[in-house]
């Protein structure tokens, strides 16, 4: 039941994502038929071409989706664009090589006669050779375009929408409700299509409907880019997906300040990129990632103090610690060694520098006289397995945290790092899949424990906030925080500094006057 | 198609290459084997085909005239190819071949994959065609009987040459080599009895006449044998 409550109170959000998926889809699909049928009738008459020209054509297929929305984004950005440039190329193979075949498997008697009848090259092809191999044709239309609704999903990791923001929003918060709303619309949305083509296939349509579904089709497209380009807000906001739907999120930030925006979703790696190129114009970024410095960046003022402070610190599975005590002595040695500045330098030589996360880690201890080995945490058989969640410098820490316990205790640690959200790591510790992760006071303050800002003496003081959380955890959950780290990284609002000191924008306050256009 | 690769070939006195190949095409009627029609349309649509190739319009009357021309009724014409026998689609292609009226028609083959019967009935039907008769038909064929049954002029080839140019008779009675002769010797019998002529109609006419008496029968067969040996 709770799951057809979730459906009916984001209804409004399930169309508008369905909407926006059928768009990608539909609009790569017009793409890819169109030069699709074009490259494969080449190819029948060139057929010298066809093996190259279907070999590469082939690799693009094999290339992961996620790799290849990683290699166009240097070119193309983020957004639509790039995400109807991947689904192009990936429907690309199946309908050249059905075109291809199709043709080139035509009974070659009838061929024969109709040349003999004294066909021309294109009689050939519109009146025998295309209607043969349209049954062909249009099968490889059906596969390329089922494949495209499932990778179409995967584009809401570059901002493109479509039914993937409830999906990856729903596996960074471990939310089934949501992870299955985006899903279900879009499994439709594949036998919906599906089923449409292969009516078409059996029924073969008059020329009358086939202008019909390319004018339609047309439209449907055109019309997403009309509306795309008329943004009614006056700045546009490139939020991560847990920090939309996060108790510490977007809602309760909008609700304390008003901060009407137009909003894409995306990975919290692409969001820096994003900003500087102006893509987007606000995200909500780190106080202590390294990419603030390199591209320039604002933070803006939380006046209102809506964040609480997030202060970094291991915490580790009740039981782990019981079993081996040292642990708390080996990682003490690193307690309240970084401070905001010295971790931002730390993600910026990684972030900036590419320099590997473990080397980082290695100098850094060599700075405080203690002497690693970049080996640490590749253990086959580890005592202790440390966890993190996918940014920088929550690899870092746990690269940091391997470090310390091999160089100081003689257990074996393994890294397993990249947990895709908060409740998914929580969820890891608690049932002892991972023993330890770097985790943020605030956060386990309001998302884990679900507390809010009342329920505190002061909500602005990091000890307060500490305690509490340590306390908590300790009764609810058998978790233990260590001591903290030293560095405060805080969710800011983040704007291009040229940008924000153009509009005279410091604080959030400011930044929902200039929405508000006040 | 094959590409010429030495000589001319040409057309009332002048060259086919002065035309284009797609125009040279169209003026002549082309029936296959396979029969190539396009299994995706109706009989109607077939035949229509040739026309639009063309930009000429073939009339619905032309269409029901090629069709009572060739033995069918109007039930096929909204049938596709599937739905017909081998001896169906054969005739169709030859309708499809006399749509556009060429002076030329070429048959490749055309009776070649037909049963016995079928066979047959379609080269009588195919010899009574009046249509048929101010057209010039070449017709390719490994049949022996087939050549002499329909041909006015038979042309001999082994090996890509020619080996003789003739009437039926001519080729029987006077063979231009041994070659001919050998090829035609164990259909001779046969062959002659079809194209021997005796009292205005051929031999094997003859010899079916119940009129006839059986001794007169007789005589004609000694002097057929006679002219064999």
């Amino acid at each position: 039941m709770d799951f057809w409550n979730f459906i009916i109170s984001h209804l409004d959000e399930i169309r508008d994502q369905t909407v926006e998926h059928l768009i990608l889809t539909i609009a790569s699909m017009v793409l890819a038929t169109s030069i699709g049928i074009s490259i494969g009738i080449l190819l029948t008459r060139f057929e010298k071409l066809s093996n190259p020209v279907l070999a590469v054509v082939g690799i693009i297929q094999t290339i992961p989706s996620l790799a290849l929305l990683g290699f166009l984004l240097p070119i193309f950005g983020i957004g639509v664009t790039p995400a109807i440039i991947a689904l192009f190329l990936y429907g690309l193979l199946p309908i050249v090589r059905n075109t291809y075949t199709g043709i080139t498997e035509v009974d070659p008697s009838v061929k024969d006669a109709s040349v003999g009848m004294g066909m021309t090259n294109s009689q050939l092809l519109r009146y025998v050779e295309l209607p043969l191999a349209f049954p062909v044709i249009l099968a490889g239309i059906r596969t390329a375009t089922v494949i495209n609704v499932g990778i179409a999903t995967l584009c809401a990791l570059i901002a493109a929408g479509g039914l993937g923001e409830f999906i990856f929003r729903g596996i960074s918060l471990n939310n089934q409700h949501m992870i299955l709303a985006g899903a279900i619309p879009a499994s439709i949305l594949a036998i919906l299509l599906d089923t449409t083509i292969g009516f078409i296939q059996k029924k073969p349509a008059s020329k009358r409907t086939w202008v019909i579904i390319g004018v339609a089709s047309l439209l449907i497209v055109s019309g997403f880019f009309a509306t795309g380009s008329r943004s009614e807000s006056r700045l546009i906001a490139g939020f991560n997906y847990e920090f939309i739907e996060r108790e510490d999120g977007f809602t309760g930030l909008d609700a304390l300040y008003n901060l009407p925006m137009e909003i894409k979703e995306m990975e919290i790696s692409l969001m820096y990129q994003a900003l500087y190129n102006g893509d987007v114009d606000v995200i909500d970024g780190f106080s202590t990632d390294g990419r603030i410095k390199e591209f320039n960046l604002k933070s803006l003022v939380d006046d209102k103090n809506y964040f609480p402070p997030y202060y970094a610190a291991p915490v580790v599975n009740g039981n782990t610690l019981e079993k081996y005590p040292e642990i708390t002595e080996a990682l003490s040695l690193i307690a309240n060694q970084l401070d905001d500045e010295k971790m931002a330098e730390l993600n910026y030589l990684v972030d900036g520098q590419k320099q590997e996360l473990a080397e980082v880690a290695n100098t850094f201890l060599k700075e405080l006289n203690i002497y690693t080995s970049t080996d640490a945490g590749n253990s086959d058989e580890p005592d202790i397995i440390i966890g993190s969640k996918a940014f920088t410098e929550n690899f870092l820490l746990a690269h940091l945290f391997a470090q310390l316990i091999e160089n100081k205790t003689s257990l074996k640690t393994k890294l397993q790092l990249g947990f895709g959200g908060t409740k998914l790591i929580f969820d890891a510790i608690r049932t002892g899949e991972i023993d330890i992760y770097p985790e943020y006071t605030g956060t386990g303050y309001l998302v884990l424990l679900q507390k809010s800002s009342k329920d505190v003496s002061d909500f602005t003081d990091p000890d307060v906030i500490y305690n509490d959380v340590k306390k908590e955890f300790i009764e609810r959950h058998n978790l233990h925080w260590l001591e903290p780290l030293g560095f405060n990284n805080t969710f800011a609002l983040m704007m291009r500094t040229k940008h924000a000191d153009s509009l005279q924008i410091t604080t959030v306050s400011g930044l929902s006057d200039y929405l508000n256009g006040k | 198609m094959e590409e010429l690769d030495g000589g001319t070939i040409s057309i009332d006195g002048s060259d086919i290459h002065q035309q284009s190949k797609e125009s040279l095409r169209r003026s002549i009627g082309y029936v296959i084997q396979d029969t190539g029609l396009l299994p995706h349309l109706t009989i109607k649509q077939n035949i229509e085909l040739v026309g639009k190739i063309s930009q000429q319009e073939i009339s619905q009357e032309k269409v029901y005239e090629l069709l009572s021309l060739i033995g069918l009724t109007d039930d096929v014409l909204n049938k596709r190819v599937s739905e017909l026998s081998g001896g169906q689609q054969q005739r169709i292609g030859l309708a499809r071949a006399l749509a556009t009226d060429p002076e030329i028609i070429l048959m490749d083959e055309p009776f070649s994959a037909l049963d016995n019967i079928t066979r047959n009935q379609l080269q009588d039907d195919f010899l009574n065609l009046r249509h048929l008769d101010d057209k010039t038909i070449l017709l390719v064929t490994h049949d022996v009987q087939e050549a002499f049954k329909l041909g006015d002029k038979i042309v001999l080839m082994e090996e890509g040459q020619i080996q003789q140019y003739g009437t039926p008779i001519e080729l029987l009675n006077n063979p231009a080599n041994e070659k001919v002769d050998r090829f035609l010797k164990k259909d001779k019998f046969i062959l002659g009895l079809q194209t021997s002529s005796h009292e205005g109609g051929s031999l094997f006419d003859f010899l079916n006449k119940n009129e006839i008496s059986s001794e007169e029968k007789q005589l004609a067969m000694d002097k057929f044998f006679k002219s064999l040996s």
